[in-house]
């Protein structure tokens, strides 16, 4: 296991331009989402919202340290407003997902992605099985799957990485720690030294990551993709970041979150210490944040209009369930659509 | 046909399903080298390779959940759970991952995944290695879950099993494995879903499957020996989706129905088998329909299953009952 490393690039004093504009523009993209969402949430446009805010270099540094023409990923549900480097039409499935459209599970042709999880960890065992297939049908992606803090606690992360570690999947689980599962503090999760050290347990390095330093976070996932994908086995990513907010739009986090505490993670907001590198490198100024303000602007708009814009037809409901519907799913599959045609 | 036990049947297809479509993999605890416990996959390994077949940790729920990403990855997973009983801790990955993946997708993703898991009680075997976990699979949509009770529809199910698009509870009958009958050769499908008349019905029918096929045979036969009764009998093979249409038929053609189970009473299949019914047969009906099943405890220890168990006498007194009503 290695400890909370600074960015290779950042000591090196320079990022690359396309990234570093990538990068902040996936970071405040994500942002707004997370702030737009929560407002059409408290309008009564959308019915329930985990935002991102605070988290967001954690998801965007993954995802940009991944080639996202072979790799799958493999979320939860609160990076899910941080998944914009997947499309558009992928963004605007996650916005229809968190109005509570049903087809907002549904992901695009040929994104490669699965559907938002609910029940925490249970993804994990997918992840597995998914870097399995990949690897008996030789295929050259690797998995990157994401969990909280709080899911580590759960049987499935340990059954997934345990499998993955005796079959050395090409597989990343990468532990976003934001401190919080809802109101449990992480030092309640676990005796654990790290989430990172539970990989001891099934033989599978960990790493800790400064969450909120983005560079270091495309670092630690390419390093983490390039094990993967050699043969050589998963790593367990630990990204220590802060929830700066709310649960969900269903919560309080003032029961529970010490006003320091979310004071003192505040001066280490991602987005403001990004920029701040890039300024201090001579690569970022107001000119520059403009020009991405306006196009993430735009690039929201149109999506989140699209998603509150989307046809909802309750007599779908029943579809899908299996490739043939039995008569008893048919006959009441006949009322339902009845019952939509009279409403 | 060939004479084959039930157990050589099913090993027989996984052999075939796997020469068929190398897309098929095979996998649970003790599956590979040991051929599983009861030696179902035995000589798969051997034939197949590790590129094929494997076994894998102790982990019920990392098996059911890997076999939703394997199918995702292009594959057709059979997992072996190695007790029915022990799908208990597969729980949340059969009922709330596996059996929705198609319908949170919308269609993006299926599951064309078969869990086999040997199951009930009659060999003695220690506690939830003998419990019918049926019903709550049944109740779980997205789910079929099939219970063969001899070779041929073994043969024929788990091939649709392993052919179908969507997840399949495969619920194999312990007391059944050793028994031996004809199997048709070559290529023989029995379709998900449909029922079989195992025995023409005439003045009542009873509706079982699975290890108590055998136990109501035996009583039918009590019955027509004793009081000359003709009492048909149907193995709905097939749990989830019922076959609605045989139920309404049998029930038409003699008015008299009895279930039997050897999951414990209370909210198990025959419930559904019985409100069906009467919502759709009931002006046919010439007596209450009766049930018999396993008491409402769990699987009991080896010494007094049998005490537990529906047997031929319980039948037998249940078949009387509707017949004298």
């Amino acid at each position: 296991m290695t400890d909370v490393q600074a960015s290779a690039l950042e000591t090196a004093g320079g990022c690359d331009p396309a990234l570093a504009e990538q990068l902040m523009s996936d970071l405040c993209f994500s942002r707004r989402a997370s702030e737009r969402c929560w407002n059409l949430q408290r309008q009564g446009r959308m019915t329930l919202v985990a935002p991102l805010t605070g988290q967001e270099a954690a998801v965007c540094g993954v995802l940009r340290g991944l080639d996202l023409a072979t790799d799958w990923v493999v979320p939860y549900y609160r990076e899910l407003l941080g998944l914009g480097a997947l499309g558009d039409d992928l963004f605007e499935t996650v916005v229809a997902f968190w109005r509570g459209h049903p087809d907002g599970s549904r992901i695009p042709d040929g994104v490669r992605c699965l559907p938002p999880q609910i029940a925490l960890g249970a993804q994990l065992p997918h992840a597995a099985g998914l870097a399995w297939g990949l690897q008996l049908r030789e295929e050259p992606g690797i998995v990157v799957a994401f969990t909280g803090d709080g899911a580590t606690s759960q049987g499935d992360f340990y059954e997934a990485l345990n499998l993955a570690g005796t079959r050395r999947l090409p597989l990343v689980v990468v532990v976003i720690n934001n401190g919080w599962a809802i109101s449990t503090p992480s030092a309640h999760q676990t005796a654990a030294e790290s989430f990172a050290a539970k990989g001891t347990a099934v033989g599978i390095p960990g790493v800790i990551v400064d969450g909120n330093d983005v560079l270091a976070v495309v670092d630690a996932a390419r390093a983490a993709r390039a094990r993967a994908a050699s043969g050589a086995g998963p790593t367990i990513l630990e990204l220590r970041t802060y929830r700066m907010g709310a649960h969900t739009t269903s919560d309080d986090p003032t029961r529970y979150v010490p006003p320091e505490e979310l004071a003192a993670w505040a001066e280490r907001d991602p987005i403001t210490r990004f920029r701040a590198q890039l300024a201090a490198a001579g690569q970022w100024d107001e000119a520059r944040q403009q020009a991405v303000d306006a196009a993430v602007e735009a690039r929201l708009e149109r999506i989140v209009d699209a998603a509150l814009a989307r046809p909802l037809d309750p007599s779908a409901t029943l579809d899908h369930l299996q490739a043939t519907r039995s008569t008893r799913l048919s006959s009441q599959r006949d009322e339902l659509r009845e019952r939509v045609s009279r409403a | 046909m060939t004479s084959s036990s039930m157990l050589a049947a099913i090993r027989d297809t996984l052999f075939d399903e796997m020469d068929r479509d190398e897309r098929v993999v095979l996998f649970g605890e003790d599956v590979g080298q040991n051929g599983g416990v009861f030696r179902v996959t035995d000589g798969l390994l051997d034939k197949f390779g590790d590129g094929r077949v494997f076994d894998v940790p102790l982990a019920e729920s990392a098996i059911a959940g890997a076999a939703v990403g394997l199918s995702i990855a292009g594959l057709v997973p059979i997992a072996e759970i190695q007790f029915g009983g022990f799908t208990m801790q597969a729980y949340h990955q059969i009922v709330g991952q596996l059996a929705r993946m198609r319908y949170r997708s919308r269609g993006r993703f299926h599951c064309p995944v078969t869990i086999r898991a040997p199951y009930g009680g009659g060999v003695r075997t220690p506690e939830l290695h003998a419990d019918s976990v049926e019903a709550p699979y049944v109740h779980t949509p997205g789910l079929k879950v099939v219970v063969p009770s001899n070779a041929a529809d073994a043969k024929g199910l788990l091939a649709s099993a392993i052919r179908d698009p969507d997840p399949v509870l495969f619920f194999e009958p312990i007391p059944c494995y050793r028994t031996v009958s004809e199997v048709p050769d070559g290529e023989h499908l029995v379709p998900l879903g449909q029922a079989a008349l195992v025995r023409e019905p005439g003045d009542a029918v009873v509706i079982t499957w699975g290890a108590m096929v055998p136990v109501v045979l035996a009583a039918a036969d009590a019955l027509a020996e004793t009081r000359g009764a003709t009492v048909g009998v149907v193995d709905l093979r097939t749990l989830s989706p019922l076959d609605i249409d045989m139920l309404v038929r049998v029930t038409e053609a003699t008015g008299r129905v009895v279930v039997v189970h050897e999951a414990p009473l209370t909210a198990g299949v025959g419930a559904e088998v019985v409100a069906t019914i009467q919502e759709q047969a009931f002006w046919s009906l010439q007596a209450p329909v009766a049930r018999v099943a396993g008491y409402d405890v769990p699987s009991p220890a080896a010494l007094v299953e049998d005490w537990v168990r529906p047997d031929v006498a319980r039948v037998v007194a249940a078949v009387e009952g509707v017949l004298n009503a």
